[in-house]
């Protein structure tokens, strides 16, 4: 069997088969998070890994969010995490065989208020000492990046060149492939249906059947509150609908991606030559709703046309809407459940999971295939909303 | 029909690309527009959705009636940023810089 999955190109099974009886991983989500996990978990040598996924691949937030690869964060310990994952996206098309068009443009983070300014300051410094080259530049020296910009109330701007953006779908099916090449499964159309601790492990039910696993990590994403609460476990995330839109294809003009801190636009051009963004409509409160509102088209347009008015010819062609899992410190939730070691969290990563994906599905892989246990599986544990232990470094530049 | 015929002329996806796509096991149309990026052009699918899913219809040997369309994205034709910024549903941009926390707490 597994030499005939060595051969496999096609990466998920026939909607008719049925789930094996046991494995000794189930991954819940075939969303970035879980096929990074599948992927980092196969190579590690851990190759009986089931990946449940409810829909097809990159129904989720995983096939809707802008491909932003940044970093330019707050925390030392995001900041290193994306120096690694960047460094893995570079070689992502090479080890994985497929173009993800990984282009690294740069992110232009622009300040409205000295406050602003000063916040970017404070974390460039911590940027600069983690070996991150961001720069805190001048108006006019944004505009040489940029020179569509309107500085018309820009007081300053924090600019890093090796950040990126990519193309998400891509990496996803470069993951998937690998995967299960490797000896993965992988079921789409697979809800879950329910689960339950069983002698050794968990038994997962489904449509196509229950399986039973040794180990269960929980890669649902925005929905994982839900397969946390089939065993009893509440994790404190919620579901924010977050905007985003693309428009007709330009030639390429637009190096970084560029956001406006204050308002959380931003955009960036895609390798199609598309102009992708979105901008913070708050004030619409949890929900799974995934619709699209004119609200936000109009609030992007004044914003976008406002920084950049030359764009106000180019058309809009599409809009969408996906998911981010909020989480109550803005850190992700990561490692066992307290009272269940062998039910593991990938979740709460406020709209930057997927370019976090690369290197926590590395770290993982490491831990749970018999290696060194990386500190954001302590640091970032679920009981820390129970015990009051608040000794996570707060995360405050989920922008965008 | 030779399969070199375009079913997607905005972003020139032929009946053989289809056929990779689901020889490659993503059958679901909504895979299908991912994965040869047919219906993302200025069309959004008006011209080529029905073409496609036949298509797609014939060769997972499915009735033509099984295949829903991808779920359909506004705006209804392209639209130009400069109209859109006009429009009243704006209403909630201020000029002045406001620091928005990106996470609405649930109520």
């Amino acid at each position: 069997m597994m030499a005939a999955n060595e051969l496999r190109d096609i990466p998920h099974e026939p909607v008719t088969s049925p789930l094996p009886e046991q494995c000794e991983i189930a991954i819940i989500g075939g969303g970035i998070m879980g096929l990074s996990l599948a992927y980092n978990l196969t190579k590690a040598g851990l190759r009986d890994v089931v990946v449940l996924e409810r829909g097809y691949i990159a129904q989720g937030a995983s096939g809707r969010n802008g491909g932003g690869v940044r970093q330019q964060w707050s925390t030392e310990v995001n900041i290193r995490l994306m120096q690694e994952s960047v460094a893995l996206c570079k070689r992502f098309a090479v080890e994985l065989g497929v173009n993800v068009w990984f282009r690294q443009g740069g992110y232009l983070f622009l300040a409205r208020t000295d406050r602003e300014l000063a916040r970017l300051d404070k974390n460039i410094a911590l940027q600069n000492r983690c070996g991150v080259a961001t720069e805190l530049i001048s108006p006019a020296a944004a505009q040489n990046i940029v020179p569509e910009l309107n500085l018309e109330g820009i007081v300053g701007a924090a600019y890093n060149p090796t950040d990126g953006v990519l193309f998400p779908w891509p990496f996803l099916w470069g993951y998937a492939q690998k995967a299960v090449q490797a000896g993965a499964r992988l079921f789409t159309q697979t809800p879950i249906g329910g689960l339950h601790r069983a002698s050794h492990g968990y038994t997962v039910h489904t449509p196509r059947g229950a399986i039973r696993a040794r180990r269960v990590i929980n890669a649902a994403g925005s929905w994982s509150p839900q397969i946390g609460a089939m065993l009893g476990i509440e994790i404190p995330t919620w579901p924010i609908r977050h905007e985003i839109c693309s428009s007709e294809p330009l030639k390429p003009f637009l190096r970084p991606m560029v956001s406006e801190l204050a308002s959380g636009l931003y955009c960036s051009q895609s390798m199609r030559g598309e102009i992708v963004g979105g901008v913070n409509l708050p004030g619409h409160g949890a929900s799974y709703d995934m619709g699209s509102s004119l609200e936000f088209l109009a609030t992007y347009a004044r914003r976008l046309t406002r920084l950049m008015p030359t764009l106000r010819n180019v058309k809009v062609l599409r809009q969408w809407a996906g998911p981010y899992d909020c989480s109550p410190d803005g850190n992700p939730i990561l490692g066992a459940a307290p009272n269940d070691p062998d039910f593991f969290m990938a979740s709460g990563f406020v709209g930057h999971g997927f370019m976090m994906a690369p290197i926590v599905g590395q770290l993982y892989a490491e831990w749970l295939g018999g290696g060194t246990k990386h500190d954001i599986f302590d640091m970032y544990q679920l009981a820390r909303f129970t015990t009051g232990d608040d000794s996570a470094p707060k995360e405050d530049f989920n922008i965008g | 029909m030779s399969d070199k015929v375009f079913l997607c002329r905005c972003e020139d996806v032929t009946v053989k690309d289809v056929a990779h796509c689901v020889a490659r096991g993503y059958a679901d149309i909504e895979e299908v527009k991912r994965y040869t990026g047919f219906g993302t052009g200025p069309c959004q699918g008006k011209e080529c959705l029905a073409l496609v899913a036949t298509e797609l219809a014939r060769l997972t040997g499915q009735p033509p009636t099984a295949i829903a369309p991808f779920t359909a994205r506004p705006p209804l034709t392209p639209t130009p940023l400069g109209l859109l910024a006009e429009d009243p549903a704006a209403h909630r941009f201020a000029d002045d810089p406001l620091d928005i926390s990106p996470s609405d707490k649930p109520s």
